[in-house]
């Protein structure tokens, strides 16, 4: 199994988040988890991610035959999961070429790669930049500063195409995106679609799943997944709400 | 102000075992007079330097002035009383009558020594376009590319070479921006100075390389009063750097330097320091006692004097690079990154005094606190009455690491002229978990983070730095958080 969550609870501030959740995917999956607001879909994305808030009352997370809680944040972004935030955070005066360079190489030393030279990391960057729209100028700006909601949605998609995860996690990446930016970033999730990496997407709304076509979707609320299918529940879901999943 | 987990603590609770790698000691005999300070060792000085008697005579009129003065008490430091008769006032290896004229005749392990700084003083190894002077305890060692310069008119020497060669220079200049009766510490400083350098540029010369002296302390119980003195004459430029380092010693040393810059019309100078000082241990224990004063003067219209700072090392820093605006339209600017960790304290800042009409003064100062350290900036903008339509603009950040460390913001303002125009910002940022998170998922080691997180802090002082320090500076910038990176 390539990510297994099993019988998964979760609480922060004495608020149990997560109820006994479970989830399998395989390699070449795409899954998408919807939602309404508060029935922990981006709890479960930072979990997965390792964020430190959260208290694991029960369950096991299984990532690449790894016990995904004996890995640190940065061992488990290095194993190859990411996550793109809903809210991109500013880091001002760190120039995201650097910072995507010592990203990627510390990547590879993990891997037992050689590290990428600044050239060829200069070269890469520019190539995946152009094919993501994204304007050359805007690479010379710190990370997230003074950047649009949208421009921050596709600089976390430039990221994941630059670090080729094995699992990328997308948390809301449409919500604030009118439908050119949302077009820019899908086309850059299906560029990076393969065989052997798997997406899990987690979305609010169907319009997402217009232009990535899931394998699976789960529909999560009260912090448990209850009801899993194909793309006809996000139909469902377009057409009803969530109201008769409740 | 800042939110930290238990993580964060830990890992900076790892920074604070912090390895200071310059901390080693050069096993040379040197040669002392005995510890103490009267009119004996000022004259021992005098004439170990060979100097003619006005100079002599103006060193004892400083000590008197000493003698009659208290020590400035108005920073916030805290420190035990400093006994001026516990010090050594000179040490210089033994047997260094002259400064050596090449460097076959400077002693092996000197050389070494600055080899294991990363400092090398054969010319081919050196920094392509950098000329450093050399200073070791009291006394300068060697100076590179002298000849080079020479051609151009540029004298760039130790100041007891300019005192021999260049008196009327000298006379004119020593003291002229820095007067000795100022306070306690530039009184001490013009008594018992030692070396430092001296740089000329003459008219309409663009100095083609960056001048840069690296200061040493070795023995125990020294002191270094270093003394530096820069003038560029009309329509010159230079750029100045300074570095230093110490051995790890328990006791502290003092450190008083004085530094004067006259820049004439339409000179600029910039002048740039890296202060890597050894700052104590983990307990608090030794490290030096930095009280520097430097101060410019932008003495002729449209001249531009430019000061930048990292300062990294000392247990005690009280220092604040100044400007005197008095040519019209000349320009007065301050940079500074001042990190403190452990048991550390800062009291730095600046001084813009706008004399001349359309005069501008920038302050951008980032202070970063970690461990139990204080960090204070201290700044005094003035405008004089016939300062018209003068200008300041001040930003101070602050970024606290940790929840037993101190971060202080001072600014005053004082404004004579009512045309002046004067913009002040603070902030306090914080490397808050977020960033640390992001960072982290991105595959980062959480010192990877801090660090860059830091540089970015920074990074708008680091890059007024000359270009061939910019680099070494971010990595003393990760050194003093974390140890020993690089």
């Amino acid at each position: 199994m390539f990510l297994e969550i099993k019988d998964l609870s979760v609480k922060i501030e004495n608020k149990n988040i997560l109820k006994s959740l479970n989830l399998n995917i395989n390699k070449g999956e795409v899954h998408a988890i919807m939602g309404p607001n508060g029935s922990g879909k981006s709890t479960l994305a930072n979990v997965l991610a390792g964020k430190e808030d959260y208290e694991i009352l029960n369950g096991k997370i299984i990532f690449k035959d790894n016990d995904l809680f004996d890995l640190n944040i940065e061992e488990r972004a290095q194993e190859g999961m990411f996550l793109a935030f809903q809210y991109p955070v500013e880091i001002p005066g760190v120039n995201i070429t650097p910072f995507l360079h010592s990203a990627i190489n510390s990547k590879r030393k993990r891997m037992n790669q050689d590290e990428i030279d600044n050239l060829s990391f200069a070269k890469l960057l520019k190539s995946k930049a152009s094919d993501l729209g994204i304007n050359i100028d805007m690479l010379k700006r710190s990370v997230n500063t003074g950047f649009s909601g949208g421009e921050k949605k596709r600089y976390e998609i430039l990221q994941m195409s630059i670090l080729n995860p094995d699992l990328a996690i997308l948390d809301e990446t449409d919500s604030g995106l009118d439908i050119d930016a949302l077009k820019i970033v899908t086309d850059g999730v299906n560029k990076l679609k393969t065989k052997d990496n798997s997406f899990l997407i987690i979305t609010h709304y169907q319009k997402l799943l217009d232009y990535i076509k899931p394998d699976y979707v789960h529909v999560m609320v009260n912090g448990s997944i209850v009801k899993s299918g194909g793309s006809e529940i996000a139909a469902e879901i377009e057409k009803d709400g969530f109201q008769k999943f409740q | 102000m800042i939110i930290v987990n238990s993580e964060t603590l830990n890992t900076l609770d790892s920074y604070s075992k912090n390895k200071y790698k310059y901390g080693f000691v050069t096993d040379i005999d040197s040669e002392k007079p005995r510890k103490g300070l009267n009119e004996k060792i000022i004259k021992y000085i005098s004439s170990k330097k060979n100097e003619p008697s006005w100079l002599l005579e103006w060193r004892l009129s400083s000590f008197r002035k000493w003698k009659k003065m208290k020590e400035p008490d108005w920073a916030n430091l805290n420190f035990p009383k400093i006994d001026y008769q516990d010090i050594y006032y000179y040490s210089a290896p033994k047997g260094f009558k002259d400064k050596p004229k090449d460097l076959s005749e400077v002693d092996p392990k000197l050389i070494e020594t600055y080899n294991k700084l990363g400092i090398p003083l054969e010319e081919q190894k050196v920094l392509a376009g950098v000329a450093v002077d050399v200073v070791f305890d009291s006394v300068s060692v060697a100076t590179t590319y002298k000849g080079e310069l020479e051609k151009l008119g540029i004298i760039f020497c130790s100041i007891g070479e300019a005192i021999q060669k260049h008196p009327n220079l000298i006379k004119k200049y020593l003291g002229s921006v820095i007067p000795p009766g100022d306070h306690s510490f530039s009184a001490l400083n013009s008594a018992v100075f030692t070396d430092g350098s001296f740089v000329y540029i003459p008219k309409n010369v663009k100095c083609p390389m960056e001048l840069s002296t690296y200061f040493r302390i070795n023995s125990e119980n020294t002191g270094q009063f270093e003394r530096t003195l820069i003038i560029a004459d009309k329509g010159s430029y230079v750029s100045y750097l300074e570095g230093c380092t110490a051995p790890k010693r328990d006791d502290n040393q003092l450190h008083a330097a004085n530094v004067e810059l006259i820049a004439l019309e339409d000179a600029e100078i910039k002048y740039s320091t890296v202060q890597n000082w050894y700052p104590g241990d983990e307990e608090g224990k030794g490290g030096i006692y930095n009280f520097v004063t430097k101060r410019g003067l932008c003495a002729g219209k449209n001249s531009k004097i430019s000061w930048t700072q990292v300062e990294t090392g000392s247990a005690i820093t009280w220092k604040y690079p100044s400007c005197i605006l008095k040519g019209d339209n000349s320009i007065g600017e301050f940079y500074s990154v001042a990190i403190t960790n452990n048991y550390q304290q800062a009291d730095t800042g600046t001084k813009m005094t706008h004399i001349g009409k359309n005069t501008k003064s920038k302050i951008i100062s980032k202070g970063i606190s970690l461990g139990k350290s204080q960090n204070t900036y201290r700044g005094e903008v003035t405008f004089l009455r016939k300062s018209d339509k003068a200008r300041n603009y001040t930003q101070c950040d602050s970024l606290l690491v940790g929840n037993q460390c101190g971060a202080h913001t001072v600014p005053y303002i004082d404004s004579k002229n009512n045309t002046a125009v004067i913009e002040h910002e603070a902030s306090t940022s914080k490397i808050n978990e977020d960033q640390l998170y992001y960072c982290r998922q991105r595959g980062l080691s959480h010192e990877e983070a801090v660090s860059l997180i830091v540089n970015g802090f920074c990074k708008q002082v680091l890059q007024e730095l000359p270009m061939e320090f910019a680099v070494e500076a971010q990595k003393l910038v990760s050194i003093s958080l974390e140890g020993s990176v690089g």
